[in-house]
C-alpha cells in the first residue's frame, strides 16, 4: 500500500519534478490528486472542456485522435497541459490500456502551479520542445 | 428442535449481499427491495447510521438541510435543499431529516441525522442482520463467499458499503504516537494548551474551530495550502462554517495556518516536538507543542479484497471503480456510500462529485441498485416514451430542478435515447462518464455544471452516429433554465433528432 513517502519518491524520479526539493515534492504530492482508471476508461476526452493536467504514476495509456491511436504513453509521461495552457478542449482522447494510476492537477490550478514551480515549468517546456522537434523532423 | 435464529438473513446463499448499515447501505437495500431483488444486509453495528452513530466529532454536520426552501418539502425538487435525508418513494419516507431539526441551524446535529436514518430504515422496512461482522471474502466459482462472525454468505454480487471509516495516518516518523481525529478528547481538556493539528481539510478545521475558545494557540499544518469551498466551488474543500480559524490566521490573531511538510514528531516531557519544512515559504520549523492531533483522514476497511483482486489507489484508501461503482479489477464487487468517491467521473474544472457525502451517494446507490437489477437479474426497468414535442421542456425542467443533476453536477445526467421504432425513450439517471464513453444509439444527456469561473449552467451531451459532442447552455442569474432563450438553444442542439 503506497504511502505519501512512496509517492514523493516516485515524483522525484520523474523528469518533470526532478529539480524540486523534498518539501516541494511533498507539496506536489498533496496538491495533485491521485486518480485511478480501469482498462478502457477515458481519462482525457477529445473536444470536452474542463480537463486536468495528468502525470502517469503507473500503467500505460493510448493517445487517440478520432479513435485512431497515435501514441502510447506510460509512467512519467504527462498530458492535458496543452489544452489548459491554450484554453481549448483537448485534441485527443487518452484511454487506459490497463489499470492506470495518475496524479492530476485541476485545469484552473495549473497556471499558479507552473508559476510557483519554475523548474517544473522549464522541464515541461523542454518536453514540449522535444515534441515539437520530433514532429518537425520530416522537414529536415 | 433447532434453535430459531431471531436475526434476519441467516447465513446462506442470496443473489446479493450488502455489507454495512450506514446511509449508503440503507439506500441500496431500500432500492433493491423495491426492485424485487432479494438480498441480505449484514452489519457489525447494532443499529442503522454508520459513521453518523458517532461522527462528526463535534456533533453538527456540514451538509445543509433547509426546512424552508424554494421547492416544497417532500417534492423531488426539494432534495437539492435537503442534503441529509435518504430518498424514499412514499410521502412518509421522504424529507425525514427537516422534520427532526430544532431550528438552531440549517446544519443538522449528529443526533438528528442518526435519528433520520433510523426513521428511514423503520419506515422503509429495511432489515439488517446487526452484530454480524464481515471477516473475510473468497471466490468460489462464480460466487463470492463473505465470511462473517455469524457464518458464510454466498452471492454473485456483493455491495460493500462500509464507508471510509478506518482512521488513516501517513507514514511519518513518530506519528503513530499521535492521537487521530477519532481520539480527540473533550475540548475542556485542551484548555490553555498549544496544539498542532496535522491536516487542513474539513476534519482539521472542525477541530480547530471547536478548540478556538480553549486552546492557547492552534497551528494547522500540512504541505498544501488550505482549499476553501467558496473559492474551490466544491464541498470537498474546507467548508465556510469552519473558517473562523482561517480568519484568525489571516488577521494575525495568534492561530496559524501553516504550509509545511511534517518530517517527524518526537515525544518530549511536556508534549511533542514537531519537525517540519515550509513548502510555500521554505525554511526549517521546529514547534514545541502540548498536543498533536492527526486530522489526516480515513481509509476504506477493504479487509482482504485487495488480495482477492480489488485494485486500489489514493494510497490504498479507495478501490478503483467503473462508472457504475463496480470494482475496475474484480467484477461482481460493487461499492455504495462514501466509497463511491473512488469513481471519479469527469471532474470537470477540477470539481469533484459529491459522492463522499450523503447528498451525492444516495443517488449513486439508487442508480447502482437499478443497474444491478437490470444487468445481473434481468429486471425490466420502466423506461417511459417521451413525446418529441415535450423533450425540450422536459430536459430544461430537469436541469432547473432535478436534484440528481444539482447534487451530482457533471457526474450524473438525465439521458434520453432516440430509436426509430420505439421513439424517444427516457433512460433515466445515468453516470455521465458511462454516457460519454460508452457506445449506443443517438441520445442526449443533460446535467448541471459549475465552471472554473463559478458559473452554474446546463451542459448537454449529444450522441449522433456514435460520436458524443459537448455543449453548454447559457447560465442565468436566478438559475432559471426554462426561458425562451434556453428553449431555443436546446432545440437547436437537438435539431434532426426530434423529427
Amino acid at each position: 500500500m503506497p504511502q505519501t513517502e512512496e509517492i514523493v519518491d516516485t515524483l522525484a524520479q520523474l523528469t518533470l519534478f526532478g529539480d524540486l526539493s523534498k518539501p516541494q515534492l511533498e507539496e506536489v504530492a498533496h496538491t495533485f490528486e491521485e486518480e485511478s482508471f480501469g482498462e478502457g476508461q477515458r481519462i482525457l476526452r477529445q473536444g470536452f472542456t474542463g480537463g486536468g493536467f495528468y502525470v502517469i504514476l503507473e500503467g500505460e495509456a493510448s493517445v487517440r485522435i478520432d479513435g485512431q491511436e497515435i501514441n502510447k504513453i506510460s509512467r512519467g509521461d504527462f498530458f492535458g497541459e496543452i489544452s489548459i495552457i491554450l484554453g481549448e478542449p483537448p485534441s485527443a482522447d487518452v484511454v487506459a490500456l490497463g489499470p492506470l494510476r495518475c496524479l492530476v492537477l485541476a485545469g484552473p490550478d495549473v497556471r499558479d502551479f507552473l508559476i510557483s514551480h519554475p523548474t517544473a515549468m522549464f522541464r515541461m517546456l523542454q518536453t514540449e520542445a522535444r515534441r515539437l522537434r520530433n514532429s518537425n523532423l520530416w522537414r529536415s | 428442535m433447532a434453535k430459531l435464529d431471531a436475526k434476519p438473513f441467516p447465513p446462506g446463499a442470496y443473489p446479493v449481499v450488502v455489507i454495512g448499515s450506514g446511509p449508503g447501505a440503507l439506500q441500496t437495500s431500500y432500492t433493491l427491495r423495491r426492485l424485487g431483488i432479494e438480498h441480505a444486509v449484514v452489519s457489525e453495528d447494532d443499529g442503522p447510521g454508520g459513521m453518523f452513530r458517532r461522527f462528526p466529532l463535534f456533533q453538527r454536520l456540514i451538509t445543509w438541510t433547509k426546512p424552508y426552501a424554494i421547492r416544497e418539502r417532500g417534492t423531488r425538487g426539494y432534495e437539492w435543499y435537503d442534503w441529509n435525508s435518504l430518498i424514499g418513494e412514499s410521502d412518509d419516507e421522504r424529507a425525514i431529516v427537516p422534520g427532526l431539526m430544532d431550528g438552531v441551524s440549517y446544519f443538522p446535529t449528529r443526533a438528528e441525522m442518526e435519528q433520520g436514518l433510523v426513521t428511514f430504515a423503520e419506515r422503509g422496512g429495511i432489515t439488517v442482520r446487526y452484530g454480524c461482522t464481515w471477516e473475510s471474502t473468497r471466490r468460489d466459482g462464480e460466487e463470492f463467499v463473505v465470511t462473517t462472525t455469524d457464518g458464510e454468505f454466498r452471492a454473485q454480487a456483493v455491495v460493500v458499503a462500509v464507508g471510509m471509516t478506518k482512521p488513516w495516518k501517513p507514514s511519518i516518523a513518530g506519528l503513530d504516537e499521535v492521537p487521530h481525529y477519532v481520539d480527540v478528547r473533550p475540548v475542556r481538556e485542551y484548555a490553555g494548551k498549544r496544539i498542532f493539528v496535522m491536516g487542513k481539510r474539513n476534519s482539521g478545521f472542525e477541530i480547530a474551530d471547536a478548540l478556538l475558545p480553549w486552546a492557547r494557540q492552534i497551528v494547522l499544518g500540512s504541505p498544501r495550502p488550505a482549499r476553501i469551498s467558496v473559492l474551490a466551488k466544491s464541498t470537498a474543500a474546507a467548508r465556510a462554517r469552519y473558517l473562523q480559524p482561517y480568519e484568525d490566521h489571516v488577521l494575525g490573531g495568534g492561530n496559524i495556518v501553516l504550509d509545511a511538510a511534517i518530517e517527524r514528531v518526537e515525544r518530549t516531557a511536556p508534549g511533542y516536538r514537531v519537525f517540519a519544512k515550509g513548502t510555500t515559504m521554505p525554511g526549517d520549523l521546529v514547534l514545541d507543542v502540548d498536543e498533536v492531533i492527526a486530522a489526516t483522514g480515513f481509509s476504506t476497511p477493504l479487509l482482504d479484497l485487495p488480495a482477492l483482486g480489488v485494485g486500489t489507489f489514493y494510497q490504498g484508501r479507495l478501490p478503483s471503480q467503473t462508472p457504475f461503482w463496480e470494482s475496475a479489477t474484480l467484477p461482481g464487487i460493487y461499492f455504495a456510500g462514501s466509497i463511491t468517491q473512488g469513481a471519479i467521473g469527469l471532474k470537470k474544472f477540477g470539481i469533484p462529485s459529491n459522492s463522499a457525502a450523503v447528498h451525492g451517494f444516495r443517488y449513486n446507490a439508487r442508480t447502482l441498485a437499478m443497474h444491478l437489477a437490470e444487468k445481473r437479474f434481468g429486471v425490466r426497468i420502466d423506461r417511459p416514451v417521451v413525446d418529441p414535442k415535450n423533450v425540450v421542456a422536459y430536459l430544461l425542467d430537469e436541469v432547473t430542478k432535478a436534484p440528481e443533476l444539482w447534487n451530482q453536477q457533471s457526474y450524473l445526467a438525465r439521458a434520453l435515447s432516440f430509436n426509430e421504432t420505439r421513439g424517444i425513450t427516457d433512460e433515466g439517471i445515468v453516470p455521465l462518464a458511462h454516457f460519454v464513453d460508452a457506445t449506443g444509439p443517438d441520445s442526449v444527456a443533460v446535467t448541471v455544471e459549475t465552471t472554473a469561473e463559478g458559473e452554474i449552467r446546463p451542459a448537454v451531451y449529444v450522441r449522433r452516429g456514435g460520436r458524443v459532442d459537448e455543449h453548454s447552455l447559457a447560465p442565468h442569474p436566478m438559475h432559471d433554465f426554462e426561458t425562451a432563450d434556453h428553449d431555443a438553444q436546446l432545440s437547436s442542439l437537438l435539431k434532426g433528432l426530434l423529427d
